[in-house]
């Protein structure tokens, strides 16, 4: 539960965005050391670290990165900062602040699944960072750490960015691959999946890893697989960068050890909630995890992968938005069901027709127009559309209605019973 | 007017050189024809197409398909407001109204003389500093009735200087 600067080592280290900077703070002997190991040593310290997946799936990451076959002659590394959910903002600090290590990070993880080129696919909106990152991969091909035969190993791997245009679906990895490709930034079906011969970037096995995941790793290759497992707990090692957003009095980024409470993130990290008000819900991952009520027990809970599954919602993203005592959830739920209905990428019936109607039977109900019999049609439309489309955000766009009406059902009745809407939008205003 | 001017000759060079596939500096290429017409043209489209050496329908739907590629003429500042959840609990819904009346626009609108098109977006990863908005994919946060004074007035002016 320590305050650790591992991934937000910008905030210590004043100009280590600059590769200088930098290396003289140890910058780079991570992939120096990783080259000097074999591929497949490089592979088991990240396995042994136990490092999960900071994209949302919590997903081990060398386990993944094992799964691509060894003698498959093209294999690429897609780093996805795309960055889109509700609530997120950690990739960005990460890459403004301290790109080099993303860079190594990425390298690393090349280096030990062999491979041909790295692409770093940024959100469209990320438009300014691209270009500092751009810079920050041309000083690292000067100094030799990337491109031709780095550092003399006779390992060669280009790094490149690539811009989205504003679609929240590329964040989902297939769909990532696509528009890498210059196709519709849809989801594919699987198999095979990205790891797979035919699956991956141009048909070749590929290693998708979120920006977060990749900054961890020179730490891991420099520090030891032990040492990352002696911070967090078992089964969420290291640290977490968590979002707070939302009615706190110090919104921002966050960095600690996995394990500390919501209640001492919110409270005495983040400054509690404003204006002397109560808080009343929670996200937990953005919009897309399920809802939760504030209650003391949810407060309680530790904020690991395990304990936030045993709390019945998920730590996801750990884009925490946080609503006080004056916020109506039946608005929240609206919200964040436009937004799924505007990024529902429209190539499967449940996802694209759910989304719509999900959204109008909202509307009606925050329009003072609905019956109680409404509760039941939208739990029905949700249900209809859990586990049954090609990617999860036909999961995602169910879950908040779902948890909003089981976690907070006066909060519906209260608009049905009185037949009006009440202006209730965000913070006292 | 066109692409293929020898100005982005460059660019479209290194666009090409880090794709295997012709066909993956699609989204790049229409970012430079976007810059050249002010939005994606049929003459836009049809340019990309050519030098992706795929059909001009697919440039199109692709275009269609992502939110930052101008399907008509924008504004020569083309806002846009996140009014997404959490942005939303920290009065970005009022700070959008203020900028639409102070522009005299509605949603997805441009002003008479045409320099600022207005749009309420989704999460811009920005939510720590609501209210925010970007300008031509520039971020400006933390904003507030007078500081938006403020950067319509620099953009006027900067308007005005160009022209
Ligand atoms: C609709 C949708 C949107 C997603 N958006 C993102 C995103 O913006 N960034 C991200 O890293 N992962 C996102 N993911 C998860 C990715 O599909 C993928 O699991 C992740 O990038 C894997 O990296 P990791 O193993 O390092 O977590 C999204 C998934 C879905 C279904
Ligand atoms: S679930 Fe929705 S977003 Fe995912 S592929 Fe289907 S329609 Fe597209
Ligand atoms: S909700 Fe507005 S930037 Fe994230």
């Amino acid at each position: 539960m320590d305050q650790k600067y591992i991934l937000l080592r910008g905030r210590e280290v004043k100009n280590i965005h600059k590769l200088k900077t930098y290396e003289e703070n140890g910058g780079y002997a991570a992939l120096k050391k990783a080259l000097s190991m074999k591929p497949a040593e490089v592979i088991e310290e990240v396995k042994a670290s136990n490092l999960r997946g900071r994209g949302g799936a919590g997903f081990p990451t060398g386990l993944k990165w094992s799964f691509i076959p060894q003698n498959e002659p093209v294999k690429y590394v897609a780093v996805n900062c795309d960055e889109s959910e509700t609530g997120t903002f950690k990739d960005r600090e990460i890459m403004e602040t301290n790109p080099h290590q993303l860079i190594e990070g990425a390298l690393i993880c090349a280096y030990a699944i062999q491979a041909k080129a790295v692409y770093i696919y940024l959100r469209g909106e990320f438009w300014d960072l691209a270009h500092e990152v751009d810079k920050a991969i041309a000083d690292a091909v000067k100094a030799g750490y990337a491109g031709d035969n780095i550092l003399g190993s006779g390992y060669s791997c280009p790094v490149y960015t690539h811009l989205g245009a504003g679609a929240y679906i590329c964040g989902e990895e297939s769909a990532l691959l696509n528009s890498l490709e210059g196709k519709l930034g849809q989801p594919r079906v699987r198999p095979p999946f990205p790891a797979n011969k035919g699956g991956g970037l141009y048909g070749e096995p590929t290693v998708i890893n979120n920006v977060e995941t990749l900054a961890n790793v020179p730490w891991i290759i420099n520090n030891g697989a032990a040492a990352y497992k002696s911070m967090g707990t078992e089964q969420s090692p290291g640290t977490k960068v968590f979002c707070v957003s939302g009615h706190v009095v110090r919104p921002g980024n966050y960095e600690f050890t996995f394990g500390l409470t919501m209640r001492e993130l919110l409270f005495e990290h983040a400054g509690g909630i404003p204006d002397g008000k109560k808080i009343k819900g929670i996200l937990p991952s953005g919009g897309s995890g399920p809802i939760m009520k504030a209650t003391d027990e949810m407060l309680d809970v530790k904020l690991t992968y395990e304990d936030m599954a045993k709390a019945g919602t998920i730590l996801g993203s750990a884009s925490i938005v946080v609503m006080d005592e004056t916020v109506d959830m039946t608005w929240v739920a609206s919200r964040v069901t436009k937004f799924f209905k505007h990024e529902s990428c429209g190539k499967c019936t449940p996802c694209r027709e759910g989304t719509y109607w999900l959204d109008k039977v909202i509307d009606r109900i925050m329009a003072g127009g609905a019956q109680m019999s409404d509760i039941d049609l939208i739990n029905n439309i949700a249900k209809n559309m859990q586990g049954v489309t090609l990617c999860a955000l036909g999961d995602f766009a169910a879950n908040p209605i779902i948890h909003t009406i089981k976690n907070f059902p006066e909060d519906f009745r209260q608009h049905i019973a009185s037949g009006s809407s009440k202006p209730a939008r965000g913070a006292a205003s | 007017m066109s692409i293929k001017d020898k100005k982005y000759a460059k660019r479209i060079e290194a666009t090409f050189s880090k794709y295997p596939d012709k066909r993956s500096a699609v989204m790049p290429l229409l970012y430079i024809a976007q810059e050249e017409y002010g939005w994606v043209s049929p003459e836009g489209i049809q340019e990309v197409a050519e030098l992706c050496e795929i059909d001009p329908t697919q440039v199109k739907s692709i275009a269609g398909f992502y939110t930052m590629y101008s399907e008509q003429p924008k504004g020569k500042y083309w806002l846009q407001v996140c009014t997404d959840l959490a942005c939303a609990l920290n009065k970005a819904d009022d700070f959008y109204e203020e900028l639409k009346q102070e522009l005299g626009v509605d949603d997805g609108g441009t002003t008479e003389d045409g320099l600022f098109t207005v749009e309420h977006v989704m999460c811009l990863a920005a939510c720590d500093k609501a209210p925010m908005l970007q300008c031509n994919f520039h971020f400006h946060e933390k904003l507030n009735k007078e500081k938006m004074r403020e950067l319509l007035a620099q953009w006027r002016a900067d308007a005005a200087k160009e022209a």
